[in-house]
């Protein structure tokens, strides 16, 4: 396979740099940077350093016996990214471009956040590097990530709602684009998944790679070969890139996908791009967008505010035309079916973003062989979420 | 053949003044409202007017802009119906027109046929603020085919080798955005837009045009003796709304336009 991206940041046509000329330099300096800062063996033990001590890496590669008994088909493991200190991979790409900021040396950063995982990740590393640190975050998701908001004030960063569009993660986006236009000398946009202009997308599936990498060594350690196929939700898209990234050129492993079903791809409310979508830009970057045919964007469905999106990362978006991975979408009730299964059979409340992948496990895994291998990336834990399934169900806390 | 565009600023530059560039959102409230605008600020002292595309995402806008884009949605608008809206503008005007719109609504129409379509209905420009020369491949080549000229940005964070770049790119004017950050914030430093300006003209072959932070007449004057154009937007914008359910919204915002117009005395030093 063919590295990508090329040097203007495109993933074949997918990417880019869709900005205005205001952030134009602040990317082209990002850019060089975080091509030093990749070569640079200090700065690489740094981020080993933080993701051992700090992080908790490596995560375990969990053999899931009783779900894989349960389905009756392939051998699962998960890839335990709710183990991660503040219990989602989002930490990883945090730790890494905290790190960018302090080697460029501004005193801020901003970032957006959907489900919250982003937005806490963040806050955590801006207290534990003394930066100063705002959040945006539509209204919608606020009232269903309270949580969150609190723990990210707790660990000391301004929350800011943003009442725009959606008022979800979207709006968030370009709510902390907008701050990053005006305060774009002082403050470094810590995005928090693969999306965005170049360098973003490129950058982010780097400091998520760590995931795959490790997986790919664990499966080996506990199974003597490669899984036959591996699975994630799809957001953005950096777990599953994060994932994905260290088995591309192991042909035979098959990669999925899961969008966010919401109430079903036919009834319009949803997240499922690639099925319900097609190609535009949207908030710096050419890929999958759920659009009306005058290019506005559409408003999106989800159960998880993480992955309740209407773009997904533009590298996605080019494996599924290269054919290299599958997407595909779990419903609402797809995902909260698994969210139980998964606490009942191991003892794990996964993220419902995670749910998605779960439910996607559960129609695929009896479909494969006994003597097959499924490694699904269990990207976050379910406790912001607990809260909402209660209300989800009438419960009062 | 020369553009609507440069004969405008030519004409300006013959009587040392500096053009008024009028923004509106087309469809905020109604096309038709949009249509008697355009008129109306021509008749008020605007040189150029400059018609945004709502979007749904408009990440270069602040609030004031963002809300002309909702109202202009929920009244159906869209690039297909702007452009007979144009055509039907064109035969009572030969003001410039400068479409500003977000590339998601020019990639969904197809390059191609847009740039054949807004030329065939009278448009003479485009800006798209989410495309800097970098990206604009796919629509420079139809643009020029077609005669449309596309408008470049640059800013104070601007590089010296990306104003080249930029400058040297940007057909009709340079948009010089005169602060860090979104429309309708307020003008800082003058003298610092000044000599930006100046650094401009020398790499550049088209003339300047300041635009973000205009506010008042006196913002007005003081752009005015430092470019050749001074672009309006959110201040405008902020009196259509004020003004929408009121049957002298149009009078109301053409007269700001023409204070705007008054305070912009010719006396700009010849550029060059």
């Amino acid at each position: 396979m063919t590295q990508v991206p090329d040097k203007r940041g495109r993933f074949g046509s997918y990417g880019g740099r869709y900005v205005p000329e205001t952030l134009m330099p602040a990317l082209l300096e990002l850019e060089q940077e975080y091509a030093k800062a990749r070569k640079d063996r200090r700065f690489q033990a740094e981020l080993a350093y933080y993701l051992k001590q700090y992080v908790g890496r490596p995560t375990q590669l969990y053999f899931a016996e009783r779900l894989t008994k349960r389905l009756g088909g392939a051998r699962i493991y998960l890839k335990r990214e709710d183990l991660c200190h503040t219990g989602a991979h989002k930490i990883n790409n945090a730790i890494g471009q905290g790190l960018l900021a302090k080697r460029m040396k501004k005193p801020r950063i901003i970032a957006e956040t959907g489900a919250g995982q982003h937005g806490v990740a963040t806050a955590t590393v801006a207290a534990m590097f003394g930066l100063q640190c705002e959040i945006y975050m539509g209204t919608e998701d606020m009232q269903r990530q309270a949580l969150n908001v609190f723990r990210m004030r707790l660990l000391g960063s301004t929350v800011t709602g943003v009442d725009a569009g959606s008022r979800t993660l979207k709006d968030a986006i370009s709510e902390a684009m907008r701050d990053w236009t005006t305060n774009i000398r002082t403050t470094h946009y810590i995005l928090g998944s693969v999306l965005g202009a170049h360098p973003y997308p490129m950058m982010i599936r780097d400091f998520q790679s760590v995931i795959g990498k490790e997986a790919r060594k664990q499966i080996l350690a506990a199974e003597g070969r490669l899984p036959d196929c591996l699975v994630a939700c799809v957001g953005g898209g950096s777990n599953a890139m994060g994932l994905f990234h260290a088995f591309l050129n192991d042909k035979k492993v098959k990669m999925v996908g899961v969008e966010a079903g919401g109430l079903g791809v036919a009834s319009g409310k949803h997240a499922a791009r690639f099925s319900g979508g097609k190609p535009g830009v949207l908030q710096g970057t050419m890929t999958y967008l759920l659009q009306d045919e005058d290019g506005q964007i559409n408003l999106t469905h989800s159960v998880s505010a993480g992955l309740d999106y209407a773009a997904v990362g533009p590298e996605h978006s080019y494996l599924r035309e290269t054919g290299r991975a599958t997407y595909t979408s779990a419903t609402d009730d797809e995902a909260m079916a698994a969210f139980d299964l998964l606490a009942r059979e191991e003892g794990i409340v996964p993220a419902l973003e995670s749910a998605h992948a779960i439910a996607h496990t559960v129609k695929l895994a009896p479909t494969m062989k006994k003597t097959q291998i499924l490694l699904v990336n269990l990207s976050g834990r379910g406790d912001k979420d607990v809260q909402q399934v209660a209300r989800m169900r009438g419960i009062t806390l | 053949m020369t553009s609507r565009i440069d004969r405008t600023f030519a004409r300006l530059r013959e009587r040392r003044e500096a053009a008024l560039i009028a923004y509106v959102m087309a469809g905020d409230p109604t096309l038709a409202e949009t249509e008697q605008l355009v008129l109306e600020l021509e008749g008020a002292g605007a040189d150029i007017i400059e018609l945004g595309v709502p979007f749904s995402d408009p990440i270069a806008d602040g609030p004031v802009i963002q809300q002309a884009a909702e109202r202009a949605l929920r009244s159906g608008t869209s690039l297909r119906k702007i452009l007979p809206m144009v055509k039907q503008l064109r035969t009572k005007t030969q003001i410039p027109l400068v479409l500003m719109a977000y590339y998601n609504s020019i990639h969904a129409f197809g390059p191609e046929r847009f740039c054949r379509e807004a030329v065939a209905a009278g448009i003479d420009g485009l800006i798209v603020p989410d495309m800097p020369p970098d990206e604009a491949g796919p629509l420079q080549g139809p643009a020029a085919a077609s005669g449309l000229q596309l408008i470049f940005l640059l800013a104070p964070t601007s590089t010296a080798e990306r104003r080249a770049y930029v400058a040297r790119q940007s057909k009709g004017f340079v948009y010089y955005v005169s602060l860090t950050g979104i429309t309708g914030a307020k003008l800082s430093n003058v003298a610092d837009v000044g000599k930006n300006v100046e650094k401009i003209r020398k790499v550049a072959r088209t003339p300047v045009a300041v635009g973000f932070g205009v506010a008042t007449p006196d913002d007005a004057a003081k752009v005015s003796a430092i470019a050749d154009g001074v672009i309006v937007g959110s201040a405008i914008v902020k009196r259509i709304a004020a003004h929408q359910q009121q049957a002298g919204m149009v009078g109301q915002v053409a007269g700001f336009v023409r204070s705007l117009k008054a305070a912009m005395a010719p006396q700009h030093p010849s550029a060059g």
